[in-house]
């Protein structure tokens, strides 16, 4: 690894918070087991992320001893779930620095939690009485980025083909950076939403987003950040961002599948109309209408995934007691890490920022003309899992001129020893293909 | 070790010096010429399959594409299987190397029909794979379709 000296006086690195691995590894039952006769090397965090014994026996202990359903039920146990979901929502609220626990609406991941905004838009724009901000049509534009994930792209585009307006978009560098140049003249007095990606499941870029910011409250636009890669691995304080929204999903931040989080300003959600109806979402309903629920109920209709929003609080229970800037501190020690030894496999090639600056744990690469699915399955048989194909992230592909990538990505319980076994196994891979 | 049976020396022969690439226009102008392009779209590979056919034998089956190993090699083994071949013979060929790859690793398969391709049956044991060996082999049945021969039955990978 690099190493910088730091001048006396300001910050040193043994200034951040640190945790051990070690200890938090034992904490991972799956980190036990062994793949293909090797010890499990599990480099595919930015996919879904391992689940601590504590958020398991939460889970479990949910279903053996509280299990009802939520907000409708006088009985004890009903009783005891909502507590549990409510309280569950009160611990995702201070995570995030939500100003209300009512901003946080439980989805069932972010790809939804993303289309509950962009039918907002769509359903506001059916009703001339709705709030003007989510109102589109010809001539409005909805901006995003190249480095989307397919999630926040598809939405947009569906919305833009109900509404007739016109979807735009940051391009990005050749290091993998959002390009900003054109921030101006694309973002306008036209631009209704601005949703971007907070932390690039591809290439690993975390975007600076204060310029944009800026410029979307000059316009009047709204702002939306997908922070599915970002708020599991670093502190985010929707204040301080400045956001309108962010979403995030469970499964990616040591919780279960089937839940995620949207969070919206409580004035914004307030002003949005429903997108899906059914039970839970409403105030009253006759045969011939039907009035609406406050948020975040109003977005919550039918059943929600109950244990699974309690499991995810225990998630963040588990992630606030090793501490998120710890966290944040050893995967950037990581990925200066990975950045060097990745750069000694002859023929490899970095998509994306190639310092650990402004990036995270997460990188993709090539290997030579190795493809992708090639490389992973030999990692496969070594053990080492990582992820391959093109990430839900295609027009990232496109702009790099490959038709896929293999990504390694990290986590709190990952290890410099398990970035030297991804690196032997891509020794073994190109035994096999040279 | 278990990826031997994957990687056979024949498939990555196959991959490092693949037959018969590249898209050719038909010998006799005469020749039924169609073609199908299928991507895989958990991994973005594609390949684009050209069969030329005077109605009854595959004067030629030319391919090109771009993909991992199994994909691009599967590509060669079809080329070469097929090309000169009657069409019905052709969707027996066809048939063996779809049941191969349905199989489960269950199959063991005739070499006399599938040639190079009883190496693919080490694929059948990788589920997450089977897509890749076939997808050559599901463009040429599109092929082949819009030149007008026969197919064979609709399998599910």
């Amino acid at each position: 690894m690099t190493t910088i000296a730091i001048p006396p006086g300001m910050p040193q690195y043994d200034d951040v918070p640190r945790y051990d691995v070690a200890k938090v590894r034992a904490d991972f039952p799956i980190l036990d087991r062994e793949v293909n006769g090797h010890r499990l090397v599990y480099l595919d965090s930015a996919n879904t992320s391992h689940k601590p014994r504590q958020v398991l026996d939460v889970l479990a202990e949910h279903y053996a001893m509280h299990n009802a359903n939520v907000s409708r039920s006088v009985h004890t146990l009903g009783t005891e779930a909502t507590e549990a979901y409510e309280g569950a929502r009160a611990k995702l609220a201070a995570f995030i620095n939500a100003p209300s626990v009512d901003e946080v609406v439980f989805t069932k991941n972010s790809t939804e939690a993303i289309n509950i905004v962009a039918y907002a838009f769509s359903n506001a724009s059916l009703r001339p009485d709705a709030d003007p901000r989510f109102r589109l049509g010809p001539g409005d534009e909805v901006v995003i980025s190249e480095m989307e994930h397919h999630s926040n792209i598809v939405p947009w585009q569906l919305l833009c083909e109900r509404t007739g307006a016109t979807l735009r978009w940051f391009p990005v560098t050749d290091s993998g950076r959002l390009d900003e140049s054109g921030l101006e003249d694309l973002v306008t007095e036209r631009t209704k939403i601005v949703s971007l990606v907070h932390m690039s499941n591809i290439l690993g870029t975390v975007n600076a987003t204060s310029r944009i910011t800026q410029r979307v409250r000059e316009v009047g636009a709204l702002l939306l950040l997908d922070c599915s890669q970002s708020v599991p691995h670093m502190p985010m304080d929707v204040v301080d961002f400045d956001a309108d929204f962010i979403v995030f999903t469970g499964h990616k931040m040591c919780g279960p599948t089937g839940v995620g989080v949207l969070w919206g300003r409580a004035e914004l959600l307030a002003a949005m109309p429903p997108v899906l109806g059914g039970g839970s979402m409403i105030e009253t309903v006759s045969m011939a209408r039907s009035t609406f629920a406050a948020p975040p109920a109003r977005f919550e209709a039918g059943t929600p995934p109950i244990a699974e929003a309690v499991a995810l609080g225990a998630a963040v229970d588990y992630l606030t007691g090793i501490g998120m800037r710890a966290i944040q501190w050893h995967e950037k020690e990581l990925t200066a890490y990975a950045l060097d030894a990745l750069g000694s496999v002859p023929g490899l090639r970095i998509f994306g920022p190639a310092v650990p600056v402004g990036r995270g744990g997460t990188i993709s690469f090539a290997l030579g003309d190795i493809h992708p699915h090639d490389v992973g399955q030999v990692l496969d048989s070594l053990g080492v899992q990582v992820r391959v194909g093109h990430h839900c992230a295609k027009p990232v592909c496109t702009r790099f001129g490959v038709p896929a990538m293999t990504r390694a990505s990290f986590y709190l319980y990952t290890t410099t020893g398990e970035i030297d076994a991804l690196v032997a196994g891509l020794e073994q891979v190109r035994k096999v293909f040279d | 070790m278990q990826l031997d049976q994957l990687y056979q020396e024949i498939i990555l022969d196959h991959y490092k010096h693949p037959h018969g690439r590249g898209l050719r226009d038909a010998d006799d102008p005469g020749d039924r010429v169609a073609e199908a392009h299928h991507v895989n779209p958990t991994c973005g590979d594609e390949v684009t399959v050209r069969v030329a056919t005077d109605g009854d034998v595959l004067r030629d089956v030319s391919y090109d594409g771009m993909g991992c190993s199994i994909s691009q090699a599967s590509a060669s083994v079809l080329h070469e299987l097929l090309v000169g071949r009657g069409a019905g013979e052709a969707f027996v060929v066809h048939e063996a190397f779809v049941e191969l790859m349905s199989g489960r690793g269950q199959v063991t398969p005739d070499e006399d029909v599938l040639g190079d391709g009883v190496a693919f049956a080490g694929v059948a044991r990788y589920p997450a794979r089977v897509k890749c060996a076939l997808l050559p082999w599901m463009a040429f049945k599109d092929a082949a379709a819009r030149a007008g021969v026969g197919v064979s039955p609709e399998v599910k990978a």
